[in-house]
């Protein structure tokens, strides 16, 4: 493995791995209001229960979530220097937003944690409310950053300098709004879907049922509506990155040649060699339609691409591929929940159900990986879409290889440890919560 | 508004300084704990810490982030040069806030807990030592943009023993700004006492260390001496540290702990305006007496401008908020 590679790498794995901290960490914080709120309203003890439990997990998410982000913040300079270099003060913007709101949320997650019997009840939700608003908005922030590597603006490039500057411009860049979309509807699908899969995994253990599945019932309706929703933004997405960055399509889509109409491809092995695509099941003028919202549109293929700006197909399309299958397999599991419920039938004697939620459990992570990977190695090789390219913009410090190997050693163990941790908690949950007798005032 | 900016950065490292360097503290002073004692010690520092330590390393955050937007050949060049004790420093960041979130947060407590305490504690020592060899490189002048081998490049421009030294330093700084903060969060006078020895120990290692910074820093040609005596801001610094050193033995030996917080953090204040005001706007020192300034590398007008709206309009959410945080769970005397 050679340096340049090690530092994509240990870049790919520090943000693959603060993703999902991240994500949790900023939604978890939404399904506690609701049944902290429930808990305030309704004075039933297994809402609050249910509030606490789920608290443990947000600050353990929290704290690998602050920790991989603080990493990552400095990670940019140590892995790409010339980027930081030229970027910074464009797309800072938003970072320097984010670091207020990353702030505000901490604060208010030590109000929360330790406000128990301490502060005013309302202001003890409303602080929770805070981390979870806050904890959006440092998400919304952090993708329009990223946005703007996808979409530059808020500058002029002339004779390799960046003059003009524009930071606000910047942060607003045009792929931001449709970024931060995907992600935060991903965001809440992911995470409903794996709270409301453990709970089914242990009202289907038949453990302290009546716990389960209230926290069941409030996770479920989060990742059910933002499956159904996550459709509509995905087409949003797939029109705009048609527009702004043709070749990411292509290679999403593995369209070699530029076709009028396109077929939209379902599978496949890609050849990269030949430029091929075989064993794919083709859907005539779907790719068109997707794109460009008309069946008989030309959608520009790769061969209209220089050579040396192709992404690599094979992992985009393939990324790609899983994200859209498995985003599918989630909405029709919402489609049959909400038929359930419809049909007024008892979700806790439809045990077919629970268990497809439990088989849901990663399908949201993967997805979510997925999707990323589809941004991020689909804008390669450019680091800034356009304007530097990634290979120009490594840190000339030799031995990077090390420093890949290091980190991934310390992100397993470090996922292990919080897996492990997780077990434990909703393990000890009948004995922690379950008599009223025995109840736990820690927070 | 590149005042604003810069008077941001400095408080932010300032804060950060404090806030979190008396977080580190706890953890070093856990580490020179006798054994028998490290349950009472853990007690009364998670009651204190508890609530505000990832707070307090937010600060860490918004420095880091105005040099990047507002400073990037500083930022860059740290990166590049700095790139192993940043390393180190951010596997230590990273082992101490899981072990410290998961001692607490493991439902189970068996030998678990020993596995995070020691994490706790040792990344509790080495994160503010690299911070404070990261600080020393800075000043130390070793950093050589023109060096042709791996080892003068990214090796002694922070192994030397002025960024050592400033390391140390800083540690025993930190492990007395917990100590003193402890002092006051302790519920009971036998805890008060025990943290009352430990910040005159952390105290004399302060000074030994100091005294260290000053020799290696004539070792290696850094001119410390001619910042602290020949500039006027710095000698009366310096005087005001060592003045409130005499009157911090004194309460301490007296027990008067309820202005001590304000002293050391006053004593701690100075030293850093000691070091670096004369050296101020030059950030780093380059080998061969080149000199990195805030003033010359400081990003586009339009860049800073809504960095320091950024900030200020940030500053005025984030300080209220946070000053009722300590307000409110400060804890009281039984």
């Amino acid at each position: 493995m050679d340096d340049f590679l090690a530092a994509r790498s240990q870049m790919a794995l520090s943000l693959g791995f603060h993703i999902i901290y991240a994500c949790i960490g900023m939604v978890m914080p939404f399904f506690m209001a609701v049944s902290h709120y429930k808990w305030l309203k309704t004075n039933k003890e297994v809402y609050q229960h249910i509030t606490k439990a789920w608290s443990k997990g947000v600050a353990i998410f929290f704290a690998t979530g602050a920790v991989s982000g603080t990493m990552l913040s400095f990670e940019l300079g140590l892995l790409w220097p010339k980027f930081m270099e030229h970027a910074g003060p464009i797309f800072g913007m938003p970072f320097s937003l984010e670091g207020t709101a990353f702030f505000i949320e901490a604060i208010a997650l030590g109000f929360f944690l330790y406000g128990w019997n301490k502060l005013n009840k309302w202001f003890h939700w409303f602080t929770g409310v805070v981390v979870g608003v806050s904890g959006l908005a440092s998400g919304i922030l952090v993708v329009a950053a990223n946005a703007w590597m996808n979409s530059p603006s808020g500058f002029e490039y002339v004779n390799g300098q960046y003059t003009n500057i524009d930071p606000i411009k910047a942060m607003f860049n045009d792929a931001w709004f449709t970024q931060a979309l995907h992600m935060c509807l991903a965001a809440f699908t992911a995470t409903g879907f794996a709270v409301a899969g453990v709970h089914a995994l242990m009202i289907l253990k038949k453990q302290y049922v009546d716990f389960h599945y209230k926290a069941f019932k409030i996770a479920a309706a989060f990742a059910t509506v933002c499956a159904l929703l996550q459709p509509i933004s995905g087409d949003i997405s797939a029109k705009d990155v048609a527009k702004r960055q043709p070749a990411k399509l292509a290679a999403m889509e593995a369209l070699y040649q530029t076709e009028k109409p396109a077929p939209l491809l379902i599978g496949g092995i890609v050849d990269e060699k030949n430029k091929t695509v075989s064993k794919a099941i083709e859907i005539p003028g779907a790719l068109s339609f997707l794109a460009h919202g008309n069946f008989k549109a030309e959608v520009k293929g790769l061969d209209q691409i220089p050579e040396n700006e192709h992404p690599p197909v094979a992992i985009t399309h393939y990324a790609f591929q899983i994200m859209v299958g498995l985003g599918t397999l989630m909405l029709l599991l919402s489609l049959v929940y909400f038929f359930i419920l419809w049909r007024r039938k008892s979700v806790l004697k439809t045990l077919w159900l629970l268990k497809l939620f439990v088989c849901a459990i990663p399908l949201g992570y993967i997805a979510l990986e997925a999707g990323w990977v589809v941004t991020e190695v689909g804008r390669q090789p450019w680091i800034i879409y356009g304007i530097m390219r990634t290979k120009d913009a490594v840190t000339p410090m030799p031995g990077i290889v090390w420093s890949f190997y290091l980190f991934s050693a310390i992100y397993f163990s470090l996922s292990i440890i919080v897996i492990f941790l997780l077990y434990r908690q909703i393990k000890m949950v009948p004995i922690l919560y379950h008599s009223s007798a025995k109840q736990n005032t820690e927070p | 508004m590149e005042y604003v900016v810069i008077t941001f950065l400095c408080l932010s490292i300032l804060l950060y300084f404090l806030l979190g360097g008396a977080d580190f503290g706890a953890g070093i002073i856990e580490l020179f704990t006798s054994k028998k004692n490290r349950g009472k010690t853990r007690h009364t520092m998670h009651q204190a810490i508890g609530p505000v330590w990832e707070a307090n390393h937010m600060w860490l955050i918004i420095a880091i982030v105005i040099l990047f937007v507002g400073f990037p050949l500083i930022y860059t060049t740290m990166s590049v040069y700095l790139h192993i004790p940043l390393a180190i420093m951010l596997i230590g960041i990273i082992a101490r806030g899981t072990a410290f979130v998961f001692r607490h947060y493991d439902a189970v407590k068996d030998n678990m807990q020993e596995l995070y305490n020691r994490i706790f504690i040792y990344s509790s020592f080495v994160t503010p030592l690299f911070l404070g060899i990261i600080a020393g490189s800075v000043l130390s002048g070793r950093v050589d943009l023109a060096a042709n081998n791996f080892v003068d490049a990214y090796i002694f421009s922070w192994l030397n023993w002025f960024s050592v030294s400033v390391g140390l330093f800083t540690t025993a700084l930190c492990g007395f700004l917990a100590a003193i903060y402890l002092i006051g969060e302790c519920k009971t006078a036998e805890d008060k006492k025990r943290f009352i020895k430990k910040a005159e120990y952390m105290n004399v290692a302060a000074v030994i260390f100091g005294a260290m910074v000053f020799f290696s820093a004539a070792i290696e040609k850094v001119p410390l001496i001619n910042w602290v005596i020949y500039n006027e801001v710095g000698l009366v610094s310096v005087s005001l540290a060592s003045l409130s050193l005499v009157l911090l033995w004194y309460l301490l030996l007296k027990g008067k702990t309820k202005i001590l917080r304000v002293l050391a953090g006053f004593q701690v204040t100075m030293i850093l305006i000691a070091i670096s005001y004369a050296h101020f706007p030059n950030f780093i020192r380059l080998k061969g007496g080149e000199v990195i300034s805030l003033y010359e590398t400081i990003g586009p007008e339009k860049t800073i401008q809504s960095l320091g709206w950024a900030l200020v309009l940030g500053s005025l959410l984030i300080l209220p908020f946070l000053g009722y945080l300590f307000y409110k769970f400060q804890q009281k005397e039984e």
